[in-house]
């Protein structure tokens, strides 16, 4: 293979890797992961398309926009990048959406019939408490899940946290996707601060701990609704034969669904491989 | 009649099924091409592979196709037939009351004939609901919030107009509302299915009653806090359902939230007929059992009872069915077409 060429496969890798980090902010899954990205391209002069469609031409609006600007940022924050030029295709508003993220306008302004009064970033906000409960309630059952009572779990310190070996590849995966948030959200950084605060940054009590994780469950029911219809319209769209009716996996492997399944000691083996089935099957 | 392995008969009601044209013929734009793809997205991913479908039928089917797989070959006694009429993308609307009650006068005792109205057309709407009180005697309509209508993205069950609107309802006797609030499905706002708005209308029309179709899902734990709040709120299975083939244990998950915070008495089986036919879905629902960590946590069981009650027993309360009246009765009527 010629040297302009593995560069060229390179920076498309460098590319994927880069849209791994986009979420679908409904769903907190990577929007990889997910299928959406059908394709990318690197032009000569470093321009970059990325072909994206979503499970259907229905999409919310809003959320089909979050994405296709976080993609555009994320991308174009690397350093070789010219341009970066998200495209969605087969969407009701397909055209406004690419039009205003490639002109950088707000969501307002590129489509207005769909924002009723509130910005774009209250929604961001909504959707991040969600990814933190979602991605909180999923320690805790795995904390459980390996002997920790709830009062040890209420005070344990970062510290304590970053030390627990849960035996799990996909735990410690889930694991490192919390201490980030928890660090992004400002809620704990040093060793000795709590590992599980609320939101808001308060401390859970032992006695509050049963409706904290009634509510975080109530969170989890409403994400995995969406996270299952997601993976299975896209797939009937793609008029794929649905890979988990034989497999029993979802295309992209367990990929987070953030069940907490694997935490819980009650879930049979193939309860737990039920469970991160996330295609419907 | 579904009759279960150990003999028993359920009577059974189907709370949500549809009689719609989606056909190319139909189709006014593309808008109306994709709808209906969407619906058979849901159709091909959320059924067991037995029972996929070809697209052409799934477009459109015949009368005597839907008699055969709720009645003869499906165990419901009776079917409640929604309308939605999305005349901005059909030709001749997706399923009106007028085609869905010609339908249903081919079948004595079978349909429940439900209405539609859109409170954006003001007294039109008035009009429309006596319209449908007059010809079909409907008790109960199907309302679609999310729905396009010009520049207008929606409306809430709040709305002055709504409110008009319901209140010639209660005045009139039509008290079942079945209100689509769940995964979003047409050209709308997301926001628009928010179930916020049934608290209110809620409380203020104590004389209605609220079918929240799909439980609000996404927004399961709104449903649930309201549904705790308001005697007259109901949910609706359909979607919910048939996760029970795929991911039952997150269809355990659901059911046991929906049992603890609205209770057996206030939910109702629906197929959504056709994305999914009742036959394979009753099986199963009858077959379920709760695992016994979600009964011990949320302390609530699945009991054959409460199986009656979502099956049928619940419906008939709120349609006034008599069901011992209603069972003799369709006993006297042989099938009308042979099973297929």
């Amino acid at each position: 293979m010629s040297a302009p060429l593995q560069q060229h496969d390179r920076k498309t890798s460098e590319v994927w890797k880069c849209l791994a980090s986009v979420t679908d902010p409904e769903l907190d899954e990577a929007v990889t992961e997910l299928g959406f990205v059908e394709q990318v391209t690197v032009d000569d002069n470093d321009g970059v398309d990325i072909v994206f469609r979503l499970p259907t031409y229905w999409c919310s609006a809003n959320f089909a926009f979050l994405m296709a600007d976080d993609m555009r940022k994320a991308v174009s924050a690397l350093p070789w990048v010219r341009e970066a030029r998200p495209r969605l295709r087969e969407h009701m508003v397909a055209e406004q959406i690419n039009r205003g993220v490639r002109e950088g306008k707000p969501f307002g302004e590129a489509l207005r019939e769909f924002a009723p009064g509130g910005s774009l970033d209250e929604l961001r906000e909504k959707f991040q408490r969600k990814a933190f409960e979602r991605r909180q309630e999923f320690m805790i059952l795995a904390l459980r899940g390996v002997g920790y009572e709830d009062p040890a779990i209420c005070r344990m310190d970062l510290r304590t946290f970053d030390q627990v070996d849960f035996h799990a590849e996909e735990v410690a995966r889930q694991k490192v996707r919390y201490l980030q948030i928890l660090a992004e959200r400002d809620l704990a950084a040093l060793p000795g601060d709590r590992a599980f605060v609320t939101y808001e940054g308060r401390p859970i009590r032992p006695h509050e701990m049963a409706s904290h994780l009634q509510r975080l469950r109530g969170v989890r029911i409403n994400m995995e609704f969406n996270s299952a219809l997601c993976r299975g319209l896209l797939a009937a769209r793609d008029g794929e034969p649905d890979a988990d009716r034989a497999a029993g996996t979802s295309r992209g492997g367990c990929g987070g669904c953030g069940s907490g399944c694997a935490g819980q000691p009650v879930a049979s083996p193939s309860v737990i491989a039920e469970k991160h089935s996330i295609v419907p099957s | 009649m579904f009759i279960t392995p150990t003999g028993e008969e359920v009577f059974v009601v189907d709370g949500h099924t549809h009689f719609w044209d989606g056909s190319p013929a139909n189709q006014l734009n593309i808008h109306g091409k994709q709808f209906i793809d969407c619906f058979y997205a849901y159709h091909s991913s959320l059924s067991p592979k037995e029972q996929l479908w070809p697209k052409d039928q799934f477009e459109k089917y015949s009368a005597e196709q839907m008699y055969r797989d709720l009645f003869v070959d499906g165990p419901d006694d009776m079917a409640i037939v929604q309308s939605t009429y999305l005349t901005e993308f059909y030709k001749n609307g997706f399923n009106t009351i007028d085609r869905n009650a010609e339908m249903a006068k081919k079948y004595k005792d079978r349909f429940i004939v439900n209405g539609a109205f859109d409170p954006r057309d003001g007294e039109k709407a008035l009009e429309y609901i006596h319209y449908m009180k007059e010809t079909f005697g409907i008790k109960g309509v199907k309302l679609y919030t999310a729905e396009w209508k010009g520049d207008s993205r929606g409306w809430k069950l709040t709305d002055p107009n709504a409110y008009r609107c319901f209140e010639l309802c209660a005045k009139l006797g039509i008290t079942n509302i079945h209100v689509h609030k769940g995964p979003t499905i047409i050209p709308l706002d997301k926001d628009a299915f928010d179930v916020h708005d049934v608290d209110h209308a809620a409380t203020d029309f104590q004389g209605l009653n609220f079918i929240i179709e799909h439980c609000g899902l996404p927004r399961l734990d709104d449903f649930c806090w309201i549904a705790v709040q308001e005697t007259n709120v109901y949910g609706g299975l359909a979607v919910a359902l048939p996760f029970i083939h795929g991911r039952p244990r997150y269809f355990a998950e659901v059911i046991s939230e929906l049992l603890f915070w609205v209770g057996e008495d206030k939910l109702l089986f629906g197929s959504d007929y056709a994305i999914w036919t009742p036959r394979w879905l009753v099986e199963k629902f009858w077959n379920f059992e709760l695992p016994e960590d979600l009964k011990q946590e949320h302390g609530v069981d699945l009991t054959p009872q409460a199986k009656k009650k979502i099956l049928g027993l619940n419906a008939a309360r709120l349609y006034g069915v008599d069901v011992e009246a209603q069972k003799a009765k369709l006993a006297k009527t042989p099938h009308v077409i042979a099973a297929g």
